[in-house]
């Protein structure tokens, strides 16, 4: 395979991997979003579960006890984002300032508390982080030429987070579409009126949808600290849920778009690194601040409805009130 | 709810910020416990590092200075019923508008006619930048907090690439920008106290702050003395109504934001003329999304902003100090209180008004009752 091919491969190799946490918090934001609930504190659950997930990671040694205490820390501030804007009808976009900001103290002060590292937790080592996993069959497709270089390079050789990230799209999408809970899902969103008159409870379904999307912030978070990177530093999730929530809006609220997003979004960050120095014809070198940057003015654009228009859900934002 | 009798106004605005301030207080004293430190003892460094060591009180203005800019730029969008959550990408363009000044045109100007054209252009740049969110917002019904968070990102990827590219200091690695000129330097108080004999602690408390008080009373002419500042309240109240009333309202709402990224943008009147003399990465350091929460504990008004965002520089400058006493409490203990703050008097600040409004109807001898 010649050296192009080969660098493109090992790109879109590295695209899944940072579009790991993108996809699962987008799919979480979709699921808070549809419900009714704005969920700028994507950010914030990321960040906790980020932090949870190696801190229990490194005392325990398990990468799975991470895990799920930091799907339980995620879902926690989801629920401080539920009593605050469902049960107490507050401003969405308020409660997830506060959430984000309450999640970038408490990290650190955790963290400090814990380890006294300047709010880093340990390195992890080997149980206690989730490594790549070699998919069966590796050996014996290598003898197919392009397939076999494919599946080794791109489909094998990832963390089992993110197969679970791939995975949580057609779930997420099964779900929302498929299911009774799903329909009432989407139908709270639309008009809560409609759902509440036909006796069912408004407040649960959207607790419930917040429960989803913690669950689903934790696991990127664990991906963030114990997968992708061996420990917590401050500050980790470094914008990636606000990106994940652009993703929900370039995907229009739904999951197999707003994952076309996401890979999008991961691509342009994954080939940044790669095109440094590369000279373009006629445009010359691209800045790489042009290219983190791209995401932020692609969903300004989209937003403005220059690239199609958004539709977000009829009752988004407002509480529900009898 | 319905039965909820009303609260008194005094209670409204003085008991109950005070109650979720206690609340969040309380929480977060709680979590100083729980990591085994004693939280009146923080309480006691902070209070001591604001106000009671030497110079600590300019500091403590100083931070008080970034909030009042921050907080009359959330505030002023809020009576338009709009989220300015990009206060922080506003203030990091005004930067750049005010050390444009400052590298460009001060050099040959002296400091009369530099100083207000350079805090001018961190206004107008600060303006602008909110501009193209609040047009979006009036015109093509984009939403203003999904918006205004991109074009956060958007100013910290323009100014990393303006600082380590075509504005770096020649010869430097690190990404900032030269010193600006000496003519378009705000005065501190040491120097400006200096001049009549009077000796003032060492602190960063420039000029800045003066303009933070005219910005505050130029707030209070705009909102509630003149045409401009009651089309805002009324878009805020109904858009339907006012435009019904002839009110033009995408106007008021572009208008609004360019006023509230303006109020932002002075702020780097404060950091970029007065402290650092060059524009440097970062600057702005979370002091907008703090203007958030000085917005709602203020409830919108001058004066409240400016005893919130007197606590919040009370609580930045006291929180550097629990850095040095203790070991395992650090000033991102501020960014907790500051959560807390929001979570309580803005996102739960339904949550002590009947309660509260039920027990005074109950305590207080009811003329409340007659009128029912």
């Amino acid at each position: 395979m010649s050296d192009f091919w080969m660098q493109l491969l090992l790109t879109f190799d590295a695209t899944l991997r940072v579009a790991t946490p993108l996809m699962l918090c987008a799919m979480a934001g979709i699921f808070s979003e549809r419900s009714g609930v704005v969920d700028i504190s994507l950010e914030g659950k990321l960040l906790t579960g980020a932090f949870v997930a190696a801190a229990v990671a490194s005392l325990t040694g398990s990468a799975w006890l991470g895990l799920f205490a930091a799907i339980a820390a995620s879902m926690t501030m989801s629920m401080i984002h539920g009593f605050a804007t469902i049960t107490h009808k507050g401003d969405q976009v308020v409660s997830g300032v506060a959430i984000n900001l309450l999640a970038s103290g408490i990290t650190v002060i955790t963290g400090i508390a814990l380890f006294h590292r300047g709010g880093q937790t340990p390195s992890l080592f080997g149980d206690a982080r989730f490594h790549k996993i070699e998919l069966p069959l590796v050996e014996t497709f290598d003898a197919i030429p392009v397939f076999g270089t494919i599946y080794r390079e791109l489909i094998s050789g990832h963390s089992i987070l993110t197969y679970i990230a791939l995975l949580a799209v057609p779930m997420a999408s099964l779900v929302l579409y498929r299911t009774r809970f799903g329909l009432r899902l989407r139908a709270v969103g639309e008009v809560p009126e409609a759902v509440d008159s036909a006796g069912i409870s408004v407040t649960w379904l959207r607790y419930r949808a917040l429960l989803v999307g913690g669950a689903l912030c934790g696991i990127a978070g664990a991906y963030l600290s114990t997968s992708h990177g061996a420990n917590f530093v401050r500050e980790m999730s470094a914008g990636k849920g606000y990106i994940a929530l652009a993703a929900v809006i370039f995907g229009n609220w739904r999951p197999l778009r707003a994952l076309m997003a996401c890979l999008l979004f991961g691509f342009l960050d994954a080939a940044t690194p790669r095109l440094q120095g590369v000279e373009f014809p006629v445009i010359g070198e691209i800045p790489s601040e042009l290219m983190l940057a791209a995401p932020y003015i692609i969903t300004v654009l989209l937003l403005a409805g220059f690239i199609g228009k958004p539709t977000p859900p009829a009752a988004i934002g407002q509480p529900y009130d009898k | 709810m319905s039965a909820t009798p009303p609260l008194p106004r005094w209670a409204d605005l003085v008991l109950l910020p005070l109650i979720n301030l206690a609340a969040a207080f309380l929480v977060c004293g709680l979590i100083v416990l729980a990591i085994g430190e004693d939280p009146i003892k923080a309480l006691q460094v902070m209070i001591n590092g604001a106000f009671v060591y030497p110079g600590s009180l300019g500091y403590t203005l100083y931070y008080t200075t970034n909030f009042i800019f921050t907080g009359l730029a959330v505030a002023v969008a809020f009576h338009a019923q709009m989220f300015n959550i990009g206060g922080e990408g506003q203030a990091y363009v005004g930067g750049l508008g005010a050390a444009l000044v400052g590298l460009f045109v001060a050099p040959y100007l002296p400091s009369i006619v530099a100083i207000p054209l350079a805090v001018g252009a961190a206004a107008l740049f600060g303006a602008a930048w909110a501009f193209i969110p609040g047009y979006l917002q009036a015109k093509r019904d984009s939403h203003i907090v999904i918006t205004t968070i991109m074009f956060n990102f958007l100013a910290g990827a323009l100014m990393v690439w303006l600082l380590a590219g075509p504005l770096i200091q020649p010869g430097q690695q690190s990404p900032q920008s030269s010193e600006i000129a000496a003519s378009s330097f705000l005065p501190t108080l040491q120097g400006m106290m200096g001049n009549f004999g009077v000796k003032v602690a060492n602190s960063p408390l420039n000029m800045s702050f003066g303009i933070a008080l005219l910005a505050m009373l130029v707030f209070y002419i705009l909102i509630w003395k003149t045409r401009l500042g009651y089309n805002i309240r009324a878009v805020g109240k109904n858009q339907q109504a006012a435009r019904y009333a002839g009110i033009n309202v995408p106007r008021v709402i572009i208008i609004t934001l360019a006023i509230s990224g303006g109020f932002a943008g002075l702020m780097a009147t404060n950091e970029i003329l007065g402290v650092n003399h060059r524009a440097v990465l970062n600057f702005t350091a979370g002091y907008g999304f703090t203007g958030i929460a000085v917005a709602l504990m203020g409830r919108n008004h001058p004066i409240g902003i400016f005893l919130a965002s007197l606590l919040f520089g009370a609580l930045y400058q006291g929180g550097a100090e629990l850095d040095f006493e203790f070991k395992s409490i650090t000033r991102e203990m501020v960014l907790l209180i500051q959560g807390m703050i929001i979570l309580f008097s803005g996102a739960l600040a339904h949550m002590f008004n009947p309660p509260l409004a039920r027990f005074l109807a109950k305590v207080l001898p009811g003329k409340g009752d007659q009128d029912v």
